[in-house]
């Protein structure tokens, strides 16, 4: 090993073995060089392989395993995968179509809305820019239980809520309706809620996205026949602001899929009236934390960590960028 | 090339007008912004007017909106909830203050020393780093809960504040919008540092963070509202009542709410309480948050 004369990694007429011998131990030298890095990163990675990582995986080990926190983890196989699918029926009657539901509205919706907000905000001149932003982003600072408190009595049953108050004096309706706490209205009141409270930091990126792309291309544009506004956007704003967008996008799919306390929070119930509410987040605190089904509910959670990584695929197609860009 | 996203930079709020940048266009967009702002603002004037209602004003038929005799009865209540109960209302705003605070340290300093190296030194493996760094950001806590759960109390931090902070640390969001705001600085920048003699830690320290301010200052605020609104590793990773934190137990509190409105005024105290924090420090920080906001971009 030590005659190795430098002869580049890929020569066809080095063995493998000798190869990979001498690629180790280039790469130990280099991984020692670079020591003061990694102690750098440690802290972080430490935590990340903790709390990410290794519950990541363990959901996934867990998933096919009963589980009851008392004994050891007993290997079921698919068991649960196809309990999920075939018999729970809470699952398949309420879980997942108004996880469906609710997602495909607040995921879309908000990153549609977040991005027209953004759009309307790059339009104003400078000064009132600022105040506007602000208005759009303050009630995400709300966040989780202060968000229920604010729209509790907003939508409280009784003719002391807000809505029902307001609309009862313009005539809209004749008797005070249940917003939270029936079925009818409750998902209703919950994707409004969480799109009031969506434009978070996605919305941020996104205006910064906007006021970023270079004004120059606006103007050669022009010059290249670009007439209408939306023309404008589509060929010149979405474009230069892509990796904006992405960001945009990841984010809107963590903030919806992550989405479980609103509903309880809403109508002070838990479980929802009649499971109008549930998602499968409730779904999957519901057997982790009650009945103490901790396998079937990791099984729960992978499927919901799948369904993310599918929107995310997603929105990587739409958005990415290639390499070679 | 540098000079003019730098200067696009410092003038991100001052775009000028273009050509077809007209008036009318500009109306109709103000007058659209002026009602969805009064959408999204109402709820937020309601929730500050509430706090300061005295206690009959609550229950007027029909509702107000603003508050005619402004009073601190609801947080003198809100304070006065726990005069029987053997942990003080202090010791949950304690929890929260000092959790928030060390979870903001943690966060900004851990998150912006893991940036550093993936950003600028290319060290083996720095690809594999940011590529899990970059899947997970979708990967949200709550989504995997239970194993979370098992992990912790593997730990053994359960009832310790570690529970509440470490896992907060681990929030990748942090890394990812700091390692793009540091690509933006270029290398002869350091290398000059290091043709000085300065060691890498000192070239983080004197070089790298004073200009990463606006990341830094981002990443706080994100810190700090995650942390400050946080119930999840009260809830979980928390058996002692004394180490459980105010949103916690103001959500104890109002689980029931909407069909009890004795505390209503109270709640609102309480919420408004939350909020505030919140927005003041994102009022400080706005335009920073702005100019990190430009290089969070999934390139």
């Amino acid at each position: 090993m030590l005659k190795a004369e430098p002869k580049p990694i890929t020569s066809l007429d080095a063995t493998a073995a000798f190869d990979t011998a001498r690629k180790t131990q280039t790469l130990l030298q280099k991984i020692w060089s670079y020591r003061i890095s990694y102690i750098f990163i440690a802290p972080f990675m430490i935590c990340f392989i903790l709390f990410i990582m290794i519950p990541v995986f363990a959901a996934f080990l867990l998933s096919f395993t009963y589980f009851n926190s008392l004994q050891p983890p007993r290997f079921v196989g698919w068991d649960n995968f196809r309990y999920m699918i075939s018999q729970d029926l809470l699952f398949i009657k309420y879980a997942l179509p108004n996880t469906f539901k609710f997602s495909v509205i607040v995921g879309p919706g908000g990153y549609l809305a977040a991005f027209f907000l953004a759009w309307l905000i790059s339009i104003l001149p400078r000064t009132s820019r600022k105040w506007f932003a602000l208005a759009m982003y303050s009630p995400s600072l709300t966040g989780g239980i202060a968000m229920a408190i604010v729209w509790q009595p907003m939508l409280s049953g009784d003719r002391i809520g807000y809505l029902n108050s307001f609309l009862l004096k313009l005539g809209l309706i004749s008797e005070p309706h249940l917003w939270v706490t029936s079925k009818e209205y409750l998902m209703t009141s919950m994707i409004v809620v969480t799109l009031w409270s969506s434009m978070g930091i996605g919305f941020l990126a996104m205006l910064a996205g906007i006021l970023n792309v270079n004004s120059e291309l606006y103007e050669a544009g022009k010059l290249d026949g670009i007439r209408s506004r939306l023309e404008e956007i589509w060929y010149i704003t979405i474009p230069s602001m892509k990796p904006q967008m992405l960001f945009g996008a990841v984010m809107a799919i963590v903030g919806t899929f992550k989405a479980g306390g609103i509903g309880s929070q809403l109508s002070g119930m838990n479980p929802t009236p009649e499971y109008s509410g549930h998602l499968i987040v409730n779904h999957i605190n519901d057997y982790g934390f009650i009945r103490m089904e901790l396998g079937y509910a990791t099984a729960l959670s992978v499927f919901l960590l799948l369904l993310m990584y599918v929107a995310n695929k997603f929105c990587w197609s739409l958005f990415g960028t290639k390499e070679d860009e | 090339m540098k000079t003019t996203s730098a200067f696009r930079l410092s003038g991100l709020w001052r775009r000028k007008a273009k050509p077809f940048r007209l008036t009318p266009t500009e109306k109709i967009s103000a007058v659209l912004l002026v009602f969805l702002s009064i959408f999204m603002l109402a709820p937020l004037v309601y929730i500050f007017n509430n706090a300061l209602k005295p206690y009959q004003e609550l229950f007027n038929y029909p509702p107000t909106l603003w508050v005619r005799s402004p009073s601190l009865q609801n947080f003198i209540e809100l304070w006065a909830i726990t005069k029987n109960s053997a942990i003080p209302m202090s010791r949950y705003i304690f929890n929260s203050v000092f959790v928030a605070v060390a979870t903001v340290v943690l966060v900004t300093g851990v998150s912006a020393m893991c940036a550093y190296p993936i950003s600028k030194h290319k060290f083996p493996g720095h690809k594999i780093v940011f590529g899990s760094i970059l899947v997970t950001l979708l990967f949200a806590p709550e989504t995997v809960a239970i194993p979370r759960y098992l992990v912790v109390s593997n730990l053994g931090v359960m009832d310790t504040y570690f529970g509440h902070l470490l896992p907060m640390v681990a929030v990748p969001v942090g890394v990812f919008l700091m390692k793009q705001f540091i690509d933006q600085l270029p290398d002869e920048l350091l290398d000059a540092a290091k043709i000085d003699g300065a060691r890498e830690f000192t070239i983080f320290l004197k070089v790298v963070i004073p200009i990463c301010m606006p990341a830094v200052a981002t990443i706080s605020i994100i810190a700090f509202q995650d942390a400050w609104g946080n119930t999840e590793t009260s809830a979980l990773f928390m058996q002692d009542e004394t180490m459980k934190t105010f949103p916690f137990f103001i959500s104890t509190l109002t689980s029931n709410m909407a069909n009890n409105v004795a505390r209503q005024g109270a709640a609102a105290a309480a919420a408004l309480f939350m909020f505030l924090p919140n927005l003041i420090i994102f009022l400080l920080f706005q335009s920073k948050v702005i100019t990190t906001m430009a290089h969070s971009g999934i390139k």
